[in-house]
């Protein structure tokens, strides 16, 4: 393993979108064993560096890797497109009203500490985003960066919204 | 110490080569140590054939120390030099220690930790700490190598999963402090799930509860195929059996309507309540009887339904962090096969219920819940030295339990590694000048989950120096945040223009520097004794004021929001507050904010939602 790989080549996968996600678990593991700081505990403190360094990769690679969000992110920024996730704000209005409509229920549903509506937006949010995701993969195979890219930051603004129902949901809690 | 022998990672050495380590649970009530001997992890026993050492360390006016069983019979005779729970003040200021109202000790609030002023000097809870390890240290010595001397190799030193880099600095520290060579900090319930899920060979997600006498974590962890994954640890850094003893010991001082009582019968019936409330494990109820230094008796009987009742709101404290636990790991309950039990404090029988109910299954008991964590430890501890045999090729990942961000403009945290990140983890952020040749900078590092710096810890203050003249904004300075398994943060930067590395000056905000750790023991600091009273009567005014002028600016602002009769029954509650605020007793103010707080609430809702509906408003234009 060497740092200069991506981390598509680490964990010696294709470059695309469609991933087997029980063989990457099992390559993580399998990396994990050999270059972990565990395993160098009595070696010597170089040895120990490295040992973190690769360690840390092999954290970073799996981590991007697994997340479906994160991986799409990382294949547009190895074909060198910046998805703009700060500066392009540009959504279809239709997506817009939608997010609206749905965070005011949200906001509706933890100022009335509704656990079942909170539950429903949760898996409404799923259907979205598995839908979401089918799209993006058939972008990055077609390829069409900028399509994959738009879509891709559809998807940011739908995992905040993801945040926000478990914010809400700890509020609920406490 | 001596220097290690270093072999092949894999290799093990012949067994009579065998380097032994320890695992070490240093608990907030007792400390154990453990070993692997023949394959096999056990507790060492001290001379006196005890595994369990008191977490108790008394200091004598010659600097003389007795730790454990000695200076536990004699605690409530000399409670201000008989340290007890020091754990809780672990890498902690004096602002966050609970209970100092009933703390016999002379607190010392220092920068970075708060310390204790005894007959033998000024004392930090990592050295008070490090007798305790010492303590081990010999017994474990002492039974491994019996008379011929011999060094142990290393120690692994559990703590609890939520502690911060602050308190596992401090904890680290401390070890250094007893000499011994601190192979790993391990987390308290990976530690648990490492002996249970060896001995069991199980397989599948499994929490791990534990609830030990100061501390509360809960751990998530996936055990496959010889792979121990913590997916996500939550819980309460100052919340265990110490503090059901406490409730119990002011229902006492209550129902007997006892006057403030002095540091020794405070001592005297926080033990008894200890005492009570262990006995009330197995038993309906319990007298608490004690004869107080003036003369006067002490007679009440308590019940354990008055016991469970009292108790209830901790045990539903610790029930918060496991459903976040849970929903950081992206799990539901119905997916937990089983839950391990771990800490004195889960054989209450009401934790065991309540653990039950919110899992909807018995909770598995199988295990010593006081010595399953030095076990695992023990088990980590040998293969870390080197004697990985056949079986051993176990591999653990754990977390950090709390995100690590950096403050940026208007006190707000950028988080820069989120929590639950699997460890070793680094992320790198690059930051500009803001003024032409500016050649330095300083970067102040939080953790925690808040929003607002002041409400997360904070950790250091680094300032860079020796970054190259160069006009704003164009020097980019890439400050890298490494956490290594430990969980402990190290800071690098580098100008990625010029590749300059940029001199970093650390400054722990909480913690020791290695030059303080060194003067520790030849040093005694001499503060002037904090009035803790004063200091919570002045923070509850600072809260007051601000507490005026925050809503005073809403109402302005947002007058549109608010009725007539809204608006003059906030204005009557502020008059009040305002009122208390000359008064002396902090209570009195403390409950006037917390009307304001109420009577503001609906307000407070609904300029939460204009300022939601604006923010979205103006995203919505931009794209049309």
């Amino acid at each position: 393993m060497n740092l200069n790989e991506n981390h598509f080549q680490i964990f010696g996968v294709p470059a695309r979108f469609e991933i087997d996600l029980e063989g990457l678990e099992t390559r993580y593991h399998e990396l994990q064993r050999e270059v972990h700081p565990d395993r160098f505990a009595s070696a010597s403190q170089a040895e120990q560096r490295v040992s973190m360094q690769l360690a840390t990769r092999v954290n970073e690679a799996y981590q991007t890797l697994k997340s479906p969000l994160r991986r799409a992110g990382y294949l547009l920024q190895l074909h060198g497109v910046d998805p703009e996730f700060e500066t392009n704000t540009a959504m279809p209005a239709e997506f817009l009203a939608d997010q609206m409509e749905k965070r005011e229920r949200l906001e509706k549903a933890a100022a009335a500490s509704d656990w079942e509506r909170l539950i429903a937006l949760s898996s409404e949010l799923r259907v979205e985003q598995d839908s979401l995701f089918a799209r993006i993969q058939r972008q990055l195979e077609a390829p069409d960066w900028n399509e994959a890219a738009a879509t891709l930051r559809q998807l940011k603004f739908l995992e905040k919204f993801g945040e926000d129902i478990g914010a809400a949901e700890e509020a609920m809690d406490s | 110490m001596a220097l290690l022998q270093i072999s092949e990672p894999g290799q093990s050495p012949a067994p009579h080569e065998q380097r032994l380590a320890v695992g070490i649970d240093l608990g907030t009530t007792n400390s154990l140590v453990a070993c692997v001997r023949n394959g096999i992890a056990v507790v060492l026993n001290d001379h006196e054939g005890q595994g369990l050492l008191p977490s108790i360390v008394r200091y004598f006016r010659d600097g003389r120390t007795a730790v454990g069983r000695e200076a536990e019979r004699e605690q409530a005779r000399d409670p201000k030099n008989t340290i007890v729970s020091v754990k809780r003040f672990m890498g902690r200021g004096l602002k966050d220690v609970t209970h100092v109202e009933n703390s016999p000790y002379d607190f010392v609030d220092s920068p970075g930790m708060v310390q204790l002023r005894t007959v033998a000097g000024v004392k930090s809870p990592v050295e008070v700490s490090a007798e305790i390890l010492k303590a081990l240290r010999s017994c474990a010595e002492e039974s491994l190598f019996g008379k011929a001397a011999g060094d142990l190799t290393g120690a692994v030193i559990t703590v609890p999963a939520y502690f911060d880099d602050a308190q596992r600095q401090a904890t680290k520290d401390a070890g250094k402090l007893a000499g011994l060579n601190v192979l790993r900090l391990l987390n308290e319930p990976t530690a648990a799930a490492i002996a249970y899920g060896l001995d069991n060979a199980a397989e599948g997600i499994y929490a791990v509860y534990d609830l030990g006498g100061g501390t509360f974590d809960i751990s998530i962890l996936k055990l496959s195929k010889g792979v121990f994954e913590v997916m996500a640890t939550n819980g309460d850094a100052a919340l265990g059996g110490d503090d059901f003893d406490h409730r119990l010991f002011c229902w006492v001082v209550e129902r007997a309507r006892l006057a403030p009582l002095s540091a020794e019968d405070t001592r005297l019936l926080l033990v008894k309540s200890r005492t009570a409330k262990e006995f009330l494990t197995a038993h309906e109820e319990v007298r608490i009887s004690a004869t107080l230094g003036s003369g006067e008796g002490v007679d009440a009987t308590v019940t354990q339904k008055e016991f469970q009742e009292m108790t209830r709101p901790l045990v539903a404290k610790t029930l918060a962090p496991t459903r976040k636990a849970l929903r950081d790991a992206g799990l539901g309950i119905a997916e937990v096969k089983g839950v391990v039990m771990v800490g004195g404090a889960t054989r209450m029988p009401h934790v065991q219920q309540a653990v039950a109910e919110f899992f909807g299954q018995t909770p598995l008991n199988n295990l010593d819940p006081d010595k399953v964590v030095a076990l695992g430890a023990a088990i980590q501890a040998n293969v870390l030295a080197g004697n990985r045999g056949t079986g051993d090729d176990w591999l653990l990942l754990d977390v950090i339990p709390l995100s690590l961000g950096i403050e940026t403009m208007g006190g707000l945290v950028e988080k820069v590694i989120p929590r639950n990140s699997t460890l070793p983890v680094a992320r790198a952020q690059e930051f500009t000048t803001l003024r032409d040749g500016q050649t330095a900078m300083s970067i102040h590092v939080v953790q925690g989950e808040r929003e607002l710096v002041a409400d997360c810890r904070s950790l250091a203050k680094f300032e860079l120096h020796g970054i190259p003249p160069m006009v704003a904004g164009a020097a980019r300075i890439r400050v890298t945040f490494q956490v290594d398994a430990d969980g402990l943060l190290a800071v690098s930067a580098r100008e990625s223009t010029t590749g300059v590395q940029a001199a970093i000056a650390v400054k722990p905000s909480y913690g020791l520097t290695d030059a303080q750790i060194t003067q520790m023991l030849k040093e005694s600091l001499d503060h002037a004794r904090d009035d803790v009273q004063l200091r919570v009567l002045k923070e509850q005014q600072v809260e007051g004021e601000r507490m005026l002028e925050a809503v005073e600016n809403a109402l302005r602002d947002d007058a549109d929001l608010v009725s007539p009769e809204e608006q003059g029954a906030v204005r009557a509650e502020l008059d009040a507050l305002r009122k208390t605020l000359s008064c002396t007793d902090h209570r009195t103010i403390k409950s006037a904010i917390e009307r304001v707080n109420r009577a503001t609430e609906p307000f407070a809702g609904r300029r939460m939602d204009r300022a939601v509906k604006r923010a979205l408003a103006g995203r919505k234009v931009e794209s049309l």
